[in-house]
């Protein structure tokens, strides 16, 4: 594994080998007293974003650290991006400097891909960590352990994806991982935020949340994304929210052993109300902890070795 | 360092070192070596704690674990200590699979750590275990047990207990057997080769 671009490059071995020592990971550092590993040594990360990120960044930049790799952020702002440079010569001064390994995020979908194109010849790995509209493998990890570590093996679980399917990366990463371990997808949304041509992903759509509910095994509520909301996609929030929003009433509809996620930012009163994200149900921060440890693990299968190593 | 498992090896071609019985016996000897250099029988006995290195390691303190309790009556700690994320060759070889850490509940700390793993060769894993080791707290002192000591250490590191003392040629590989996670017990030794 040299760059991780997108969750349909991960074949079961692959991702069953990162998740299971994102698990060992998390194990290793319970209730330790040095929370640092020396394995990433005097490797160099650098996290490029050009796009805003709280959780992300963050738990990157904490994978990186915690494996002592020297972790450097750029980002959009504050960098020579702003005078003009473009993504490819950014990108070059970046492995020129020595990176090891740049962390993406960008508006564009695809941007990733073409960061990997530009540096194939030098060594620098590049992992998505968010492109546009099209992916975002690490997330899709991370909820893939989250929900291995609530439901043990996930061949033949339901799981219910939730909203804005058109707009979401979280969505299209987790229904490729998803189905390469063997979990059922069902894509819940109002029509108007199914992307098209949708029939490819082999996944069934439904457009009523009430009705699927009591067959989960785990909801994944998407956030509504306004950003890149351009013209009318549902008349209001309000309404939005009766039709697909979780609330109180809807949990009484989900299985008792059935778990509640978000990638987070949470919108709440949209796509969830606050009881049901303040109640014990949701795995929401699990799912940022697991999330340095999925990202430490996918550090650990992408700089560990020799060049080019298969993993 | 642990040897590939024998499981492919053609059996005619291994020589068995150690039969199931001889892997109890030593074990037993091994015990009693720990209650006497540890003086664990005593009133105001050091608190030892086991840590075997996986694969074989942790089984094998588990089994030592056993008989410690079976000769002394004293119940020691048992845990098991991965240190693939300490090794020195990580740069050298393809990321491997990591194996469970479990450290028992009451900790390291000014504890008698005595490390537990099957075979004693370069002396590296021994090291990448020491600096795991630092990382989960500060014992008193840090003793090692391998089941077999087979020569060729690159480092200046020594077991306090040895199971059996093997002269081998660096090229020959020992094959230690648990049931725990072999289906048998035993010790070999083949013409290596594979590596």
């Amino acid at each position: 594994m040299k760059h991780l671009l997108s969750a349909a490059d991960l074949d079961l071995d692959t991702a069953t080998a990162v998740l299971d020592t994102a698990a060992e990971l998390k194990a290793t550092l319970l209730g330790r007293e040095v929370r640092k590993l020396p394995t990433l040594r005097g490797r160099t990360v650098i996290t490029m974003f050009y796009e805003n990120s709280t959780r992300t960044r963050v738990s990157f930049e904490i994978a990186g650290k915690w494996m002592s790799a020297d972790v450097i952020n750029v980002s959009a702002s504050g960098s020579s991006v702003n005078k003009g440079e473009s993504l490819r010569d950014t990108a070059l001064t970046l492995s020129a400097a020595g990176a090891d390994c740049v962390i993406v995020r960008h508006p564009a979908s695809g941007a990733a891909h073409r960061l990997a194109g530009w540096l194939g010849h030098t060594g620098t790995g590049v992992v998505n960590a968010g492109d546009g509209m099209h992916e975002h493998p690490t997330q899709a990890l991370l909820d893939a352990a989250t929900l291995r570590e609530r439901l043990g093996d996930l061949r033949g679980r339901r799981i219910g994806i939730v909203g804005d399917i058109l707009h979401s990366r979280v969505a299209r990463s987790n229904v490729h991982l998803l189905a390469t371990l063997g979990a059922e997808v069902v894509l819940i949304a109002p029509p108007t935020l199914v992307p098209a041509g949708v029939e490819a992903w082999k996944v069934p759509v439904s457009y009523n949340l009430d009705a699927e509910l009591p067959g989960l095994d785990a909801v994944m509520l998407l956030r509504v994304q306004a950003e890149r909301m351009h013209g009318g996609f549902f008349p209001s929030a309000r309404e939005y929210s009766i039709a697909y929003g979780l609330n109180e009433n809807r949990m009484k509809l989900l299985p008792e052993h059935a778990i509640v996620l978000h990638p987070g930012p949470m919108l709440r009163g949209m796509e969830i109300s606050s009881a049901v994200a303040d109640s014990e149900r949701p795995a929401i921060v699990d799912q940022v902890s697991n999330g340095v440890h999925v990202r430490m693990a996918v550090l650990y299968h992408l700089l560990i070795g020799t060049e080019g190593n298969a993993l | 360092m642990a040897s590939p498992s024998g499981a492919a090896t053609d059996p005619a071609e291994r020589r068995e070192l150690l039969s199931a019985g001889d892997v109890a016996r030593t074990v037993a000897r091994m015990a009693h070596q720990v209650i006497e250099k540890t003086a664990l029988d005593a009133a105001n006995r050091a608190s030892v704690v086991l840590l075997g290195i996986p694969s074989r390691g942790a089984p094998l303190a588990a089994r030592l674990a056993e008989k410690i309790a079976e000769f002394s009556g004293v119940k020691v700690p048992v845990g098991a200590l991965d240190v693939t994320l300490y090794r020195d060759d990580l740069r050298r070889k393809p990321a491997r699979p990591l194996e469970h850490t479990q450290l028992p509940e009451c900790g390291v700390d000014d504890r008698l750590v005595v490390l537990v793993d099957d075979v004693l060769f370069s002396g590296r894993t021994v090291r990448a275990a020491l600096d795991a080791l630092r990382d989960h707290g500060r014992p008193s002192a840090v003793q090692l047990a391998v089941l077999v000591d087979r020569g060729h250490r690159e480092l200046p590191i020594r077991a306090d207990y040895v199971g059996k003392n093997v002269p081998t040629a660096r090229s020959e590989d020992i094959a230690v057997h648990l049931s725990e996670v072999d289906g048998d017990d035993g010790v070999y030794l083949s013409q290596g080769g594979q590596r």
